[in-house]
């Protein structure tokens, strides 16, 4: 393959992949076309969206109001729905003529099936759910100040170092890798929905935003898979990312499943507008759909109240809910380690507890 | 047909986690699993397997004591194992464990009706790349995020899971898909046969050297220095302060949260 990886230093540009579903964009778009403005600032280059989709130029325009430079949009009817095949095809092609230097892209369930692809083709490597990510390296150090228990001034960094450092929890969140990827380029990453803060919208920049469209060919050899239909779920989707008020179940309402959800979301009606969240046991379970989890194969969020009901905290849920304003626990057994990581505790039968409370808070509101 | 199962060993990170003085996993206290979504994998496989007397190989890479987990497997059904196991392999990163586990099953051959499934991701390290991955390589189409698989002929349909629903995919053969925990699919349990006879039936232990000179492999970005990607820095969060701990009767306990949580102005 022509495309020489090893060249590092002709690599420019940080881009961003925006997906879009039935030709709109999708919030995890803003989020890294935010982020990736932060970088592109940092090491002083551009920042382009890429956008595959069909008759999708309306909306690339957006993208600059979020940061955007540039977007590249790559129109066909067979980019129409997500396809392994054609997606991977037509980035991977872009991307070997541009040459970007860092590919961000979203860790949805398409993004997390596009982005490993791309980079064994690409032959270079990709760091999976990032939360969090620098350039400048006097970033990265402040960043290791507030966010690790290292002895920062004991050790020394290459200030000079332009690699993307792209933080990751592993194991739950026990533990936080950075990872570099110095020797190929494009440096890839996915980063997890719901982590990087949206900019304000600018009406002026989407305006500056250039929108470029690509001539893109696709022949049949290349698509071995096809999309036979789309179903939506009609069930009503959980926002648990943009939440103030999740209250969350866990194992510990096994021996009453539906009393358990009830009270969790009347709880979330007492405090205002809550939606209800849960552990991966239950999930696992089949007690609540996939889009109600809560951890780190689940959603992270950081709502201002997050109640945890006989959830016992294993590492990989708090991962996904540490960061959360303010944290109430309720359990029956007092040595759970979700009470570690709890504002406020309470030991108890939350089938006891939780009706109570609901009680207080509805007096309180009232008072 | 040959179904290729790849699975892995992870420390069993759903209960209580033993942590070492300097913040790393205590992997030594752990129960080591299969990886859960891999089970589903095998499941789906040996169903094929029910339905078609197709072959069903279990496919690792890791350290000598993984053997274990393949004779597990195949008490369970399948028919043979393959561990790939080398000091040079440790400490690949997803690029190069891919590398390696498609060179294996490249070496052992990958014919038209062929299928290689493994788990969604793997609970130690949650990247789900490596299945798309080795499909990359081997230059065979993927589904990721399966729920239910039907073969016929030389097509398989895959439902594929979305965040706000699904897809139906129709994929040729040979074709690589990683599977997910489903209500539907629930893994069986070792059969007494199976654990009579799982230490006569064949497991192959590729090494480096029945590696090194495959087409697929690069030898300079394998293992730990090859990998591309290199951790920079590891470091554990700070903890946050622990809370308080509300005392008293359950009524008691509950007024003073409800209380803390008005002069916070939360409620």
């Amino acid at each position: 393959m022509a495309f020489n990886s090893a060249d590092i230093n002709s690599f420019r540009d940080i881009w961003v992949f925006c997906e879009q579903r039935e030709g709109k964009l999708v919030n995890t778009d803003f989020e890294l076309i935010s982020e990736g403005r932060k970088l592109a600032d940092e090491r002083g280059s551009k920042l382009v969206g890429i956008l595959l989709g069909h008759e999708v130029s309306e909306i690339a325009k957006e993208l600059g109001g979020y940061g955007a430079d540039k977007v590249i949009v790559c129109d066909h009817p067979e980019l129409e729905f997500y396809t392994t095949d054609a997606y991977a095809k037509v980035l991977c092609d872009v991307v070997m003529e541009e040459k970007p230097e860092v590919i961000l892209i979203g860790a949805t369930n398409i993004g997390r099936d596009l982005g490993p692809r791309c980079a064994a083709r690409l032959h270079t490597g990709l760091t999976a759910d990032c939360t969090h990510l620098d350039i400048d390296m006097k970033k990265y150090v402040e960043f290791l100040s507030t966010s690790s228990t290292l002895d920062i001034s004991s050790m020394t960094f290459p200030m000079e170092d332009t690699n993307l450092k792209m933080t990751r929890p592993a194991f739950g969140g026990h533990l936080m890798a950075t990872i570099i990827c110095p020797r190929f380029r494009p440096c890839m990453s996915t980063v997890r929905p719901g982590v990087m803060k949206k900019a304000e919208f600018s009406q002026e920049m989407a305006e500056a935003c250039q929108v470029v469209t690509r001539h893109v060919t696709l022949t049949d050899e290349d698509l071995k898979s096809k999309v036979i239909n789309i179903v939506k779920e009609t069930k009503k989707i959980v926002d648990l990312i943009g939440a103030e008020i999740i209250v969350s179940v866990g194992r510990g309402i096994s021996k009453d499943v539906q009393g358990g959800i009830a009270l969790a979301e009347k709880l979330a009606d007492a405090f205002g507008n809550g939606v209800v969240g849960g552990s991966r046991a239950v999930i696992d379970s089949g007690w609540l759909p996939a889009d109600h989890q809560v951890g780190q194969t689940g959603k992270t969020v950081h709502p201002k109240v997050y109640v945890a009901l006989g959830i016992s905290g294993a590492i990989q849920h708090k991962a996904g809910m540490q960061d959360s304003e303010l944290i109430i626990a309720v359990n029956k057994d007092e040595t759970a380690p979700i009470f570690d990581c709890a504002d406020y505790g309470i030991t108890g039968d939350l089938f006891k507890i939780v009706p109570m409370m609901i009680e207080a808070i509805k007096e309180g509101k009232n008072a | 047909m040959r179904i290729y199962v790849c699975v892995k060993q992870v420390p069993d990170t759903s209960g209580k986690v033993a942590v070492n003085p300097d913040g790393t996993l205590n992997r030594a206290s752990m129960a080591a699993i299969i990886n859960p979504d891999d089970m589903s994998a095998i499941e789906q496989a040996l169903k094929l397997k029910d339905e078609t007397g197709c072959q069903v190989t279990a496919v690792t890479m890791g350290p000598p004591p993984a053997e274990g987990m393949l004779r597990e497997i195949i008490a369970m059904g399948a028919d043979d194992g393959v561990l790939i196991s080398a000091r040079e392999f440790g400490g690949s990163d997803t690029f190069a464990t891919s590398q390696i586990i498609s060179a294996a099953i490249h070496k052992l051959g990958l014919s038209n009706e062929d299928m290689i499934f493994c788990g969604r991701q793997a609970i130690d390290g949650d990247t789900a790349q490596v299945g798309p991955q080795i499909a990359e390589k081997l230059g065979i189409p993927q589904v990721t995020y399966g729920a239910g698989i039907k073969k016929s002929g030389d097509l398989v349909l895959v439902k594929r899971m979305l965040e706000d629903g699904y897809m139906m995919i129709e994929v040729e053969t040979p074709c690589l898909i990683t599977c997910m925990k489903d209500k539907a699919v629930k893994p069986r349990y070792m059969s007494l046969n199976g654990i009579m006879e799982c230490y006569s039936k064949p497991l192959l232990v590729v090494d480096y050297e029945a590696l090194k000179d495959e087409p697929l492999i690069e030898l300079d970005t394998i293992g730990l220095k090859g990998s591309p990607t290199n951790i920079f820095k590891s470091f554990t969060p700070p903890q946050k302060g622990v809370g308080v701990m509300l005392q008293g009767t359950d009524k008691e306990k509950v007024d003073d949260l409800v209380d803390r949580l008005m002069k916070k102005h939360v409620i």
